[in-house]
């Protein structure tokens, strides 16, 4: 299979320590996907070997038929950090940070011109953000921030979008919302991976569930996979799924 | 009008004028990728760690601006990397294995400077003296300006997307580390081309200062880094006037100049200033106050 991001037997190790051991793992291009398990299953280190900042003790990842591993296509890959890793109180506005995605397609010394300006506002309209363009990011909601960065990746045209949990701290509608703009991303033909640990709204946001402890538990289409069996084996515990009781 | 233009009739004047003026802007502009990536504690190690490369120039090569560039950058290197290979081989903090580094070698800066050949003025070292500007100096701050300025803006764009979030700049193939490496390079070379004129201790005010104003005034990375040059150019040509006029030290005025704008900023910015929001807040108080009234 060449299309979409292809993983094969990819072991990455902390202090040789495998956090995840030989993964082997293929998604489509188009779909959103939700990567759970367990604290300390690999959730966050998977996302990070995909987005290349950890190296690969074993195996590659490649995506399109394209390995990953070295000379990484610039900004086919945003990797969206978790909220506590950016600094809110940089002199920057949701404008600017959009900004900043169309940064690797301009280099070192390519003006910024209007099919790059064209570029922030379709990214700033389709998350939801122009009517907040001028705010410095500390000045929005837990969700807006969310979608800022995505809005930036957006600009930056990437492929792949990988999140460390976005859906932390987030409101019934805050969820919602970001839930539509994820949507919007996959419609557009962009893989979307999201590290997330919420049962309860998995079906409704993604279409595709990847079950992880330390090693691949099961992955496949939200209905045929996140079922109690699977739950079961990657989290160690069985849930009450009102079924048989 | 004389008043404002007698004092550069005099040619040592014009001197410390043009190095002031360009050194001011290069300080401030390099000083705003400092501010952002919180690297001013680093800067003050570094300027305090030029002291036993620069005395050990003196020892060996005798007291000359080339000397003392390579002695200062050899010294203010080693502290910075040999700072970073002791936090990353053992459980101290970087800042704490920095900090350790730099005071030992500010030490042994201070008795090196016994054994130099030349005398080593250690309060010329500490404050600079502007008005004594030779040929040489002025070619470094011309060389150094030039080489900063150019680095920064052909490198901004990685630059500010490494200050901003690293991890993001690795998935770019932007190598962080090396960035951050020369913008340590930067911050030395800058300090040695301003030892003529403020002294090492006082280079830190005109690198920190005019971001550290800027800081409290804007939300635009951009204009971050060209009013902070600004505002260092302004503040050494302002310091340097009243400095002859009130018959001052020079590097200490221009530092002076350059604080009483942050503390303005500080206290009154439309934004962030304190004054500012305590204000703005009270209003907003009477305001839901008379929204409840009218229940």
């Amino acid at each position: 299979m060449n299309t979409g991001l292809c993983i094969e037997d990819v072991t990455v190790s902390y202090h040789r320590v495998p956090a995840i051991h030989h993964l082997t793992l293929s998604v489509p291009a188009g779909r959103c996907v939700a990567v759970m398990g367990p604290n300390g299953a690999g959730k966050t280190t998977l996302l990070k070997a995909i987005a290349g900042l950890l190296p690969l003790e074993t195996g590659r990842i490649a995506y399109n038929g394209r390995s990953l591993g070295s000379g990484r296509e610039r900004g086919t890959i945003a990797y969206v950090p978790q909220r506590e890793a950016i600094d809110w109180d940089f002199p920057i506005t949701v404008r600017g940070l959009v900004e900043m995605g169309r940064f690797p397609a301009l280099g070192m010394w390519k003006a910024f011109g209007s099919s790059d300006g064209a570029a922030v506002d379709g990214a700033l309209d389709a998350m939801d953000l122009g009517a907040f363009a001028d705010r410095q990011i500390s000045k929005l909601s837990g969700g807006q921030q969310q979608r800022a960065f995505l809005a930036r990746a957006w600009a930056q045209q990437s492929d792949i979008y990988l999140l460390d949990e976005p859906f932390t701290g987030l409101d019934r509608n805050a969820r919602l919302a970001f839930a539509e703009c994820l949507h919007r991303l996959r419609a557009d033909g962009k893989l979307v991976l999201a590290s997330h640990h919420d049962h309860s709204d998995v079906a409704e946001v993604f279409d595709e569930v990847v079950l992880l402890n330390g090693e691949l538990v099961a992955a496949g289409s939200t209905a045929d996979t996140f079922v109690a069996d699977n739950i079961e084996r990657a989290f160690g515990t069985r849930i009450f799924t009102g079924e048989g009781a | 009008m004389n008043l404002l233009l007698d004092p550069f009739h005099y040619e040592f004047m014009q001197r410390a004028l043009v190095v002031c003026v360009l050194l001011g802007f290069t300080n401030g502009f390099l000083g705003s990728f400092v501010v952002l990536r919180r690297l001013a504690l680093l800067a003050d190690a570094l300027s305090h760690s030029l002291l036993p490369g620069i005395a050990t120039a003196a020892i060996f090569l005798g007291l000359s601006t080339p000397a003392m560039l390579v002695g200062g950058l050899l010294a203010a290197l080693i502290v910075a990397v040999g700072g970073q290979l002791i936090s990353r081989s053992s459980r101290l903090k970087d800042e704490t294995a920095i900090a350790s580094l730099y005071i030992v070698a500010f030490a042994l800066g201070i008795i090196l400077i016994k054994y130099a050949r030349v005398k080593v003025d250690l309060s010329h070292f500490l404050f600079g003296n502007i008005l004594a500007v030779g040929d040489v100096d002025l070619w470094l701050a011309y060389g150094v300006s030039a080489v900063t300025l150019l680095s920064l803006l052909a490198l901004q764009r990685p630059l500010l997307i490494s200050l901003f979030e690293p991890s993001v700049a690795k998935t770019l193939g932007i190598r962080v580390e090396a960035l951050l490496l020369w913008l340590t390079v930067l911050i030395v070379l800058v300090m040695v081309a301003s030892l003529q004129t403020v002294g090492v201790l006082l280079s830190l005010g005109m690198l920190i200062l005019p971001a550290a104003t800027i800081y409290l005034l804007t939300d635009s990375y951009q204009f971050m880094l060209w009013a902070s040059g600004a505002l260092g150019a302004v503040g050494a040509l302002v310091g340097l006037w009243l400095s002859f006029c009130l018959n001052i030290p020079s590097g200490p005025t221009i530092v002076l100049v350059l604080g009483l704008a942050f503390v303005l900023a500080y206290l009154f910015g439309p934004k962030y200033g304190i004054v500012s929001r305590a204000r703005r807040t009270r209003h907003l108080h009477q305001e839901s106050l008379a929204r409840w009234s009218e229940h």
